[in-house]
């Protein structure tokens, strides 16, 4: 019978189990190696100047505009602000209040992890991706 | 090997574009991304449930004969009707309104159905590879004499976020040719509804989906998130080279 790929992932122990396991219905999604071991390679990483700001453009999600500003440092992202966030009604400061901590950690950890591309199940985190993105090309360009 | 990047808000979320090559500042490249952006405004407009006056509002409320006048309203029905049956009913394009009632939907399966479409006109740039981000489901291609393996593929590295914590991806997958979609909850409530049990789904969590087109990869990412064993036995025997993994 045919195995179906099913990973609970969680913990950084699974999600080396899944870099290590290989399925036999199909070759093309394999995760890499590089993915655990992202932190370290920098062959890839994106070409940032030394030092300065760079703001992304900012995008207009369901919830508003979104706008970050980057601080790179030696090569590498060291901060990210939030220049514009939605803050339209209670719900989107709740959203934001907890969103907008999370993602600054999340754009440096990206920038780490060499990720080209985010998949997820949120509009207000693709916003502030893709301004993110945007800043990342500028300061690149 | 240069890179440029496109944004533009569509379907009511940002869609990104990034196209990877030696000619991504030429103006075929221009050309080419316009394209793409003018036929999912195009569908857009066609299929738009936001829109009063679109012609699927118009088909909803009545005002349109089914199948009078857009052929493609028959093509998107006869792929919800093929999802639905592939799934195991897991995957429903009539959805509850906010009075309850059932009423034809099909949002769910235009948004990966009209990005495979406008991503046809990427795929003709010459030495080009491009990616399509549509609020969270990724499209990647290629040209077809870029190799898809070794040192000239340069696989876009397509991360998928923690639902549980944003500082964190649960994985990484490397795609030259392909379709990632992440269905879940995480952040924005229940949003997605199962019906089987003919209730919103409130659970934390997030399902994600390989496949070679957004079209499937986004029916099976939504699919197996609200549906239970029958839904991944009936992936298992209707999704032939599809990965999947929740988080």
């Amino acid at each position: 019978m045919r195995r179906i790929a099913v990973w609970l992932l969680g913990t950084v122990t699974v999600l080396v189990l899944l870099f290590s396991y290989h399925t036999s219905t199909s070759s093309r999604f394999a995760p890499s190696q590089a993915a655990v071991a992202g932190r370290d390679a920098t062959d890839d990483a994106p070409d940032l100047p030394e030092s300065g700001t760079f703001d992304g453009d900012p995008v207009v999600t369901r919830f508003g505009v979104v706008q970050v500003r980057i601080t790179v440092a030696d090569g590498r992202i060291a901060s990210v602000e939030a220049l514009q966030v939605p803050n339209r009604d209670r719900h989107d400061v709740l959203i934001n209040e907890r969103a907008v901590p999370i993602l600054n950690a999340e754009a440096v950890e990206a920038q780490s992890a060499q990720v080209d591309l985010v998949s997820g199940a949120t509009i207000t985190s693709q916003g502030y991706t893709l301004s993110l993105q945007s800043a990342i090309d500028r300061a690149g360009a | 090997m240069s890179r440029r990047a496109w944004v533009e808000q569509v379907m009511g979320m940002p869609v990104s574009i990034h196209l990877r090559g030696p000619e991504v500042r030429g103006p075929e490249a221009e050309r080419a991304v316009a394209a793409a952006y003018a036929e999912l405004v195009r569908l857009d407009g066609l299929f738009s449930t936001y829109r009063p006056e679109s012609p699927l509002s118009r088909r909803r409320r009545g005002d349109l004969a089914a199948g009078s006048d857009e052929p493609l309203f028959a093509e998107v029905e006869g792929l919800c009707a093929v999802a639905a049956e592939r799934t195991g009913g897991a995957f429903t394009a009539w959805l509850p309104d906010d009075a309850g009632e059932l009423r034809y939907d099909p949002t769910g399966l235009v948004k990966g159905w009209a990005v495979d479409r406008a991503a046809r006109e990427l795929t003709g740039l010459t030495a080009t590879s491009w990616s399509v981000n549509a609020g969270g489901d990724v499209l990647v291609g290629r040209h077809h004499h870029v190799p898809p393996e070794g040192a000239d593929a340069a696989p876009w590295r397509i991360g998928v976020e923690d639902p549980r914590d944003r500082t964190r991806m649960v994985a990484v997958v490397p795609l030259s040719t392909g379709a990632v979609a992440t269905s879940g909850t995480a952040a924005r409530g229940a949003h997605l509804y199962d019906p089987v049990a003919q209730q919103a789904v409130d659970r934390v969590g997030s399902m994600t989906v390989v496949a070679d087109t957004l079209l499937w990869a986004d029916i099976w990412a939504t699919a197996l998130f609200v549906g239970g064993d029958a839904a991944r036995e009936a992936f298992a025997r209707n999704a032939p080279g599809a990965q999947m993994f929740a988080a």
